[in-house]
């Protein structure tokens, strides 16, 4: 398609947009209204269920059949995506030899910031069900603050300090839990992911009965996904070359 | 002037489809459609919002819960929206790599044939 073409096509479509969206947008409450039937409904439920962070208390207990779809998304394109990224037929790995200087400043920032991202994300995920955070959040916090030590120190640091297999086992621990607390929710109230764990007190570290185990293993999994999914970017982008440089170059299977 | 924001949220979702239309380059390409998505994260927020509420998180056991707080339901969907976004960057990243090895080029204009 050329690009006068596209442009004409581009242009019906922002118009046929704008009629369906006009009447919607005419018909949208008012911002900034106290019309918020749902927020009503979940806050109640929330706060039954003693979880003092509703927007976990939705995520992880009112919907959490969601939310386990949407972290099943998560390892499907994890696996996707490392599955695009392994090195190709006509592609050798080379390792560079020395290490590139970085600068003071750089690495003592990198080193000072790498405990703070790890506590921050595990507080993240262990206090989700009580203040602003989560599994997801914490995870990602996690995943790539790890990577901290390649901008701090070395890629043969950030090999050391992070053992892709273990994360690969994390990723699959933390789906497969969530897949059997819900089962377990089945089992004990014939609900699947039904909150059946003692609830504890509004406010307790230990409150909202499934919703910090649910934060924990979707913690375990967005970390060790993340990390995962970094691990592949940074070593396509830093060892991977075709072998020989042609385009068609027939040439040795590499390792 | 009310209805500024819920502009501003379709703005961004057009801005982004004109970008993805005019692009030279799949990098370019993903970005914008993540600038795209970034309207839904602002429509969603704009449709939960209530003026003088406070957030949905009561936290300590002397924050009594209160029904005067902005709507956590959205808040959730775009927790949603931003897990698939990021997954749908890492995936579309990685199928522009595989273009450029395969055809040395991440222009969408030079990308016409379709190959097995």
């Amino acid at each position: 398609m050329s690009r006068p073409v596209r442009y004409v096509v581009f242009c019906l479509g922002v118009v046929g947009l704008a009629i369906l969206l006009a009447p919607a947008v005419a018909h949208l409450p008012a911002f900034g209204s106290t019309f918020h039937p749902y927020r009503t409904l979940a806050v109640a439920a929330a706060v039954a269920h003693r979880t003092a962070n509703v927007v976990s208390a939705i995520n992880f207990d009112q919907r959490g059949l969601d939310t386990f779809g949407e972290e099943s998304i998560f390892l499907a394109s994890v696996a996707g995506a490392a599955l695009l990224l392994r090195p190709g037929e006509h592609e050798t790995e080379r390792r560079p030899l020395g290490h590139a200087r970085m600068l003071d400043a750089t690495r003592l920032l990198g080193y000072v910031l790498l405990p703070l991202s790890t506590i921050l994300g595990l507080d993240l995920i262990s206090h989700g069900n009580v203040t602003p955070g989560g599994g997801f959040q914490g995870g990602v916090v996690l995943g790539t603050g790890l990577h901290l030590l390649y901008v701090a120190g070395s890629y043969d640091a950030l090999e050391k300090m992070r053992p892709t297999t273990l994360f690969e086992w994390g990723e699959a621990i933390g789906a497969g839990s969530y897949g059997a607390l819900g089962v377990a929710g089945l089992l004990a109230s014939g609900a699947f992911l039904a909150n059946f764990v003692p609830l504890g007190h509004f406010g307790a570290l230990f409150s909202g009965g499934t919703v910090p185990l649910l934060n924990i293993a979707v913690g375990i999994e967005v970390a060790s996904g993340g990390a995962i999914l970094l691990s592949h970017f940074l070593r396509q982008a830093m060892f991977t070359e075709p072998a020989g440089g042609g385009r068609r170059a027939s040439g040795e299977r590499d390792e | 002037m009310k209805g500024l924001i819920y502009f501003v949220a379709f703005f961004l979702l057009i801005i982004g489809a004109f970008g993805i239309a005019r692009s030279k380059d799949l990098v370019h390409a993903v970005v914008c459609l993540s600038v795209a998505q970034a309207g839904t994260y602002v429509l969603l927020l704009a449709v939960g919002y209530q003026h003088h509420a406070s957030p949905p998180v009561f936290g300590s056991p002397a924050s009594r819960p209160t029904r005067d707080v902005v709507d956590p339901l959205v808040q959730a969907m775009a927790l949603t929206d931003i897990v698939v976004s990021a997954t749908v960057t890492a995936l579309l990243l990685a199928i522009s790599i595989q273009i450029a090895k395969r055809n040395h080029s991440v222009d969408p204009d030079e990308l016409n044939a379709v190959e097995g």
